[in-house]
């Protein structure tokens, strides 16, 4: 058996722990070993790729202990793509931080690896319970993170975050107590051979523990009663932090995926817990992220409000599960991850150019490298808005496809229509304002430096790759997602994989 | 017995959600804790109630108790025993940072 399903998540806590011993080193020490981590991430997600794309399941027992009684871990296409553009934004998030922010605090690339391996683990495991510990050790290290460089904005940001997610955790224990005190088992697989068998007396709990799990994930999504946490947490992080916060909302969207291909979807009575709720409160989300933007005073606040809208898009193909929503939902969450941290780190550089007025959208000084920054605002702005021909256009234009048969079709094309032509007027004011309108006086403060530090650079060219890269070799990422999205609406050779035919369980139900 | 437990359960996570709702950090603490009691025992529930199952599978005796709910607590009391320890070190800095424990603090409006 290959041990190469929890490299993934040995590697990160590894070098954390390194990284804790060696604390009192210098910084290029703890750079050096950091970035070592991730590069060796970067490979091993790689060849998860490829050893995924053969189509099987691929199932690592912990301990050899077999399925039920033990922690699985599970490889196929979704989780490798998952930790490979967690792979591939820890690169971002290492290179901006070597700008310097990570000297604002001692531990900083600690909290980054563990970080790395609370996601990474989340993506990876079988068992719910399993999922519960890698949210909290993804959500402790956040915590950290959140409050990194300190500041009064930050700790009361962090106060909230906190609270907030420790109250999602009570809720998510409540659900597995639940799960476990009437199914018998945490191991997904499991979970959906036993719904299938489930008694009419127990279904109701089931049904109601089964949803309490469903709101903890669209809170960590950031749907829309749930939602309003996003922004200011996220504008109030330091600069690599706020890039690394672009997948936690994701976090939440694929443990929902998971849970209602293998879960939701397998038995009659759970089928439809996600609808008709889940595409109306996505459309809310849309509208209130597009609203957020429209009214934001700050780059930072638009871009923040950018995750709300492609968090709306993907819960729409989420909620609706048909092969190819999923596929679109793939595609759509690797095309809005990269771009979104992109323009976080675009915010950042611009603010740095205009000294006080940082990141307002009002008018200031003129930006000294007016022509590079504004051709790659430009590009990143065209992404994101879901023009042609870069890959929000392909992104969007698949989603709005899978979603024509559904009875909410209307809204939610007019929902992402409407929202993407609010995001380019948006972003057009904002670029107008900060690239077109200088002031000739200097009246914002001191003269800023006009240089673009090398690590965040780097990080930029790494993330505005991605969108004409993802346009260009958009036919084998779109058939990847697909047969993504095909391997995850057959629940029944997950299963198979992970139980195995021949075994027989023999369970009595506790009184 | 089962009553009883009930009872106590819904005591403590109405308590605990009526003091998550206060405006200051420090009963918020405390209501997360209360919450987490409530959760860690219903958890613990989850394995049913029992005084007399023995807690090793011994060949003839009875039905022995369920171990996975005690290891799933002890894992969840001590993920929720961090957690608060963490909420408690940021109240305190948040509190030296504005002098006042109130969650609104500082704030600008």
């Amino acid at each position: 058996m290959s041990h190469l399903p929890i490299l993934p998540i040995l590697v990160p806590f590894i070098a954390a722990a390194v990284l804790l011993l060696t604390h009192r080193r210098s910084t290029a020490t703890k750079r050096a070993i950091s970035l070592t981590s991730i590069v060796a991430l970067l490979i091993v997600a790689a060849m998860l790729l490829i050893t995924a794309n053969d189509g099987t399941i691929h199932v690592y027992r912990l301990g050899n202990w077999p399925a039920p009684f033990g922690i699985v871990l599970m490889l196929d296409r979704l989780s490798a793509l998952m930790v490979a553009v967690t792979a591939i934004l820890g690169l971002a998030v290492l290179s901006s931080a070597m700008s310097g922010t990570d000297r604002q605090g001692r531990h900083f690339h600690a909290f980054l690896q563990l970080e790395l391996a609370g996601l990474n683990g989340a993506f990876l495991t079988g068992d719910l319970f399993n999922l519960f510990v890698f949210f909290e050790i993804l959500l402790l290290a956040s915590y950290a993170l959140l409050v990194h460089g300190g500041g009064l904005a930050r700790t009361r940001a962090g106060l909230g975050y906190v609270i907030l997610n420790l109250a999602g955790s009570a809720l998510f224990l409540v659900s597995l107590g639940l799960v476990y005190g009437t199914l018998g088992t945490l191991n997904m697989a499991d979970l959906s051979l036993v719904l299938t068998k489930l008694s009419a007396a127990d279904q109701p709990l089931v049904r109601t523990a089964l949803a309490l799990m469903v709101a903890v994930f669209v809170l960590k999504a950031a749907l829309l009663p749930l939602g309003f946490w996003l922004p200011g947490v996220y504008t109030s992080a330091t600069l690599p932090v706020s890039v690394l916060f672009v997948i936690m909302t994701k976090v939440g969207i694929y443990a929902l995926l998971r849970l209602s291909t293998i879960g939701l979807a397998t038995a009659p009575f759970t089928a439809g817990l996600l609808q008709p709720w889940l595409p109306w409160l996505a459309v809310g989300t849309i509208a209130l992220g597009s609203l957020g933007a429209l009214a934001a005073r700050r780059f930072a606040i638009v871009v923040a409000n950018l995750v709300m809208i492609s968090s709306g898009t993907l819960l729409l193909a989420v909620a609706d599960g048909s092969p190819p929503a999923l596929a679109a939902a793939l595609y759509y969450m690797t095309h809005s991850t990269l771009v979104t941290a992109a323009l976080f780190l675009m915010g950042d550089l611009i603010a740095r150019q205009r000294g006080a007025l940082a990141d307002r959208l009002e008018t200031g000084p003129r930006i000294a490298t007016f022509m590079g920054l504004g051709a790659v605002y430009l590009v990143l702005a065209v992404a994101v808005s879901g023009a042609p021909p870069l890959s929000g256009f392909l992104a969007k234009l698949m989603v709005m496809q899978s979603l024509a048969h559904t009875p909410t079709a209307v809204a939610a094309w007019a929902a992402l229509l409407i929202s993407g032509l609010v995001v380019a007027l948006v972003l057009a004011r904002a670029a107008s304002v900060i690239f077109w309108e200088p002031e000739k006086s200097d009246a914002a403060g001191p003269a800023p430096s006009p240089s673009i530090p090398m690590g965040i650079r780097t990080a930029l060219v790494l993330m505005l790759a991605g969108a004409p890269l993802l346009a260009v070799v958009a036919s084998p990422i779109a058939s990847y997602a697909r047969a993504a999205a095909e391997q995850l609406t057959a629940p029944a050779r997950y299963v198979e994989a992970v139980i195995g035919p021949a075994t027989r369980i023999e369970r009595e139900r506790r009184p | 017995m089962e009553l009883v437990i009930a009872l106590a359960l819904g005591v403590l996570t109405a308590s605990g959600l009526y003091l998550l709702l206060r405006p200051t950090t420090f009963s918020v603490v405390l209501g997360l804790t209360l919450l987490s009691y409530a959760v860690n025992v219903l958890i613990f529930l989850g394995g049913r109630l029992g005084a007399k199952s023995p807690p090793l599978a011994v060949p003839g005796a009875d039905t022995p108790a369920d171990p996975l709910p005690q290891a799933l607590v002890l894992t969840a009391i001590v993920i929720g025993f961090g957690m608060t320890a963490y909420l408690v070190a940021l109240a305190l800095k948040a509190k030296g940072e504005c002098d006042t424990d109130h969650v609104d603090a500082g704030d600008a409006r």
